[in-house]
């Protein structure tokens, strides 16, 4: 595209390539192929994983062409870069000229033009020209926003217009997509997108950031004080439910619950429901029932500590939690394992399945351990986001959907009323045009061309006799 | 008599009246065109009850919400914007040879979602990331987006018949509006599906900010609406500046519709994302 290094139109040449709208249409469709890759490319996945998949040449090559987070590529980045360049300078080439037809105070208009026009309504009316005129005026005055008469001692133009600012909306629409791109990139500069998940109870400074290593610190601390899940009949989720509070400097500044949907806000930091999980519980009710004597003895066990059982039936532990034990490769749901320690014996594993009362007592030992209740713990997973771009982006959202509206429904549309005597009637022709949707336009002309035509016949003949306004 | 029963009879009227319209393109009878006409506003009432109905049983089981939440319920409200837009059109412009092409993808879209085996019709409740207001807004104007686009679709492929044989007279093709006319009403079917498209991208990325804490992740479904946008950006800027008008209009608008297609339906049934609601 580009001539030699050197030329004095280099930069004209330059200029041109990026003014092109052929460069937009290219650029647009290099970005809808490409776009596709990543879509049937899972993103952003553990390396191994594509290995495994594509295995090692395939592997190589996407990974070069950042196939695995094409989205961040150089070379999306750079379509990104050159549709925005592209834009700018489409807008700034085609600005001034526009800007000179919508900021002229006195426009101007050339009847040769709407004689051009091959589709207009005519018809005679018996009225004076100076009469017309006069019914007229007020009638396109109504209608447009501006209106102007020219006269001859043949003929009488009334000319109409509206509309003259709808010729920007494009450039609205091109400055949506510019704040779009930037409100992008400010976000990703100087924003961050994480993860933390946090125990019920249990506190929070610093979060991982998604898809690297590094952590991040808040400036303040989030503590899940409580987290919840209910379900529906069917077992689909219903709520996930996370009671937060935030401290500073060990003092709780906000709190409150979030649900997926309803997130928390703090110094421009977003908290959103993202996961949840169990974790073991703290302390557990034990039941132990000792084979000789057929006693019970209830006992609140804490994980990891050992209990002295009472006849002499040794100590127990809780090592371990599980909330899904596999017994002979079926699901039988949470499970603790623990550890009894009896003289003369070495130390031996049990399973003790929280909803199987009588699971341990077919072991036929000494004591027979059962889980009474316990309270259930979960951590909850946030996403924890910063995004100061995000206002720019909404910004450009706003001016995106009006600048389409009025690009594509608005229009700059002109109108001219000829009046010119022909034998003892006067000929009337209505004729306009617009500089988009012509079927629109053509049926506008009808339509005022039938309003006139209305207000002519209602109007009372004696009027010939009125003064003239 | 519920929901799925009158949308499935609602299935047949749409099935009639394209049989009206074909035959009052066939044999020009304006009597033909009147009860194709009564017989499509028959189906969108009956589309109407049905899902006004579904809404109200959606209540009556306890989980009540607006019956936009999976691909049964997208597709009869797919077929209802179809019908809707399409009289809309045939007011305005007053024509009904176009109903020959929209008529039967309201037919499709609601066949579809009536007959296929793989779609369920029962009511589900709501996941916890669909309970949000912006339910009704980012599926209501992506769906009226589609619409737009499949009318879209539907003309361009009466142009591309048509201008094969411009004068054919005596022909089929004759009943059908000039060549310009059809052409323009496509670029104007465009522009319509392009800003509610544009609307639905948007309020679903206000929506994904408020749910997840990002208004755009390349989430395939995002992805896919997005290529869509691009096609048809390209195909208003072809048009307007580098000259794409007739033949080469009518079938980018047909590529266009083939992405939306993808994007609606391809990305749910064959890719997999948040937008994997059955």
């Amino acid at each position: 595209m580009e001539k030699e290094n050197g030329s004095p139109n280099f930069l004209d040449d330059i200029w041109d390539f990026f003014s092109s709208v052929k460069l937009t249409v290219v650029v647009l469709l290099s970005l809808a192929a490409s776009s596709i890759i990543g879509t049937l490319v899972p993103q952003n996945e553990d390396p191994a994983k594509y290995y495994q998949a594509f295995g090692e040449v395939w592997y190589r090559i996407f990974h070069v062409l950042d196939i695995f987070d094409m989205y961040h590529s150089w070379w999306f980045q750079f379509l990104l870069l050159l549709i925005t360049v592209n834009v700018i300078v489409c807008s700034i080439d085609r600005l001034s000229a526009t800007w000179k037809i919508v900021f002229t105070k006195t426009p101007s208009f050339q009847a040769s033009r709407f004689r051009r026009i091959s589709r207009k309504e005519e018809f005679f009316s018996d009225r004076s020209q100076e009469k017309l005129e006069s019914m007229l005026r007020p009638v396109v005055a109504g209608n447009f926003s501006y209106s102007t008469v020219e006269k001859t001692d043949k003929n009488t133009l009334i000319f109409g217009e509206k509309g003259r600012w709808t010729r920007l909306g494009v450039y609205a629409v091109h400055l949506s997509v510019v704040l779009l791109l930037l409100g992008g990139l400010i976000g990703s500069i100087f924003g961050f997108d994480g993860f933390v998940t946090i125990p019920e109870g249990e506190s929070v400074g610093s979060i991982r950031v998604r898809n690297s290593n590094s952590a991040i610190a808040l400036g303040f601390e989030i503590r899940c004080d409580a987290f919840s899940v209910s379900f529906y009949d069917s077992g689909m989720p219903k709520e996930y439910r996370s009671s937060l509070t935030l401290l500073e400097g060990g003092q709780p500044v906000m709190k409150k619950d979030i649900i997926v949907n309803d997130p928390l806000r703090y110094k421009g930091i977003n908290m959103f429901q993202s996961s949840y999980g169990v974790l073991s519980p703290k302390e557990v009710a034990v039941n132990f029932q000792s084979l000789e004597s057929g006693m019970n003895y209830k006992k609140t066990v804490k994980l990891g500590e050992q209990t002295d059982l009472p006849e002499g039936l040794g100590k127990f532990v809780i090592r371990d939690y599980t909330p899904n034990y596999k017994f002979r490769g079926k699901d039988v749901g949470e499970a603790f394992l623990g550890v009894l320690t009896q003289e003369n014996r070495t130390p031996f594993e049990i399973i003790i399945p929280a909803r199987i009362p009588g699971f341990d007592k077919m072991r036929k030992g000494r004591v027979a351990v059962s889980v009474q209740n316990y309270t259930a713990r979960y951590y909850t997973g946030l996403q924890v986001t910063y995004d100061p771009g995000v206002w720019v982006v909404y910004s450009g959202f706003i001016l995106l959907i009006a600048g389409c509206f009025v690009t594509f429904f608005m229009s700059h549309q002109s109108v001219c009323v000829e009046v010119v005597r022909s034998g003892s009637k006067s000929k009337v022709t209505v004729s306009g045009f617009s500089n988009k949707n012509k079927l629109g336009m053509q049926q506008k002309v009808t339509h005022l061309s039938k309003k006139i035509r209305g207000i002519l016949n209602d109007a009372p003949s004696f009027s010939q006799s009125e003064d003239p306004s | 008599m519920n929901s799925s029963m009158v949308l499935s009879l609602t299935t047949f009227i749409y099935a009639f009246s394209a049989f009206w319209y074909i035959a009052a393109w066939i044999f020009s009878k304006t009597v033909f065109g009147r009860v194709a006409t009564w017989t499509v506003i028959l189906g969108v009432c009956g589309n109407t009850l049905g899902i006004v109905l579904r809404w109200i049983e959606s209540y009556q089981l306890g989980i009540g919400h607006a019956p936009l939440a999976n691909l049964y319920e997208s597709l009869v409200f797919f077929a209802w914007t179809i019908a809707v837009l399409y009289l809309i059109v045939e007011k305005k412009y007053k024509n009904q040879t176009v109903g020959v092409a929209a008529v039967p993808l309201a037919f499709l879209s609601l066949a579809y979602a009536s007959l296929s085996p793989h779609i369920s019709d029962s009511i589900q409740p709501l996941l916890p990331a669909l309970k949000s207001n912006w339910l009704i807004a980012h599926v209501m104007t992506c769906f009226v987006g589609y619409a737009a686009f499949a009318i879209a679709f539907g003309l361009s492929g009466m142009y591309l018949l048509k201008v094969r044989q411009p004068d054919g007279s005596g022909s089929l093709l004759s009943h059908f509006p000039e060549t310009g006319v059809l052409e323009e009403l496509t670029h104007q079917m465009v522009m319509f599906g392009f800003l509610f498209l544009t609307v639905g991208i948007i309020t679903g990325a206000v929506w994904a900010n408020s749910a997840w804490g990002r208004y755009w992740g390349w989430d395939p479904k995002e992805t896919w609406s997005l290529i869509t946008w691009f096609l048809y950006a390209a195909l208003l800027h072809g048009r307007l500046t580098v000259g794409w008008r007739g033949r080469k209009a009518a079938l980018f608008a047909i590529i266009g519709f083939a992405a939306l297609i993808f994007t609606f339906l391809g990305v749910n049934l064959l890719l997999s994302g948040q937008h994997a609601y059955r």
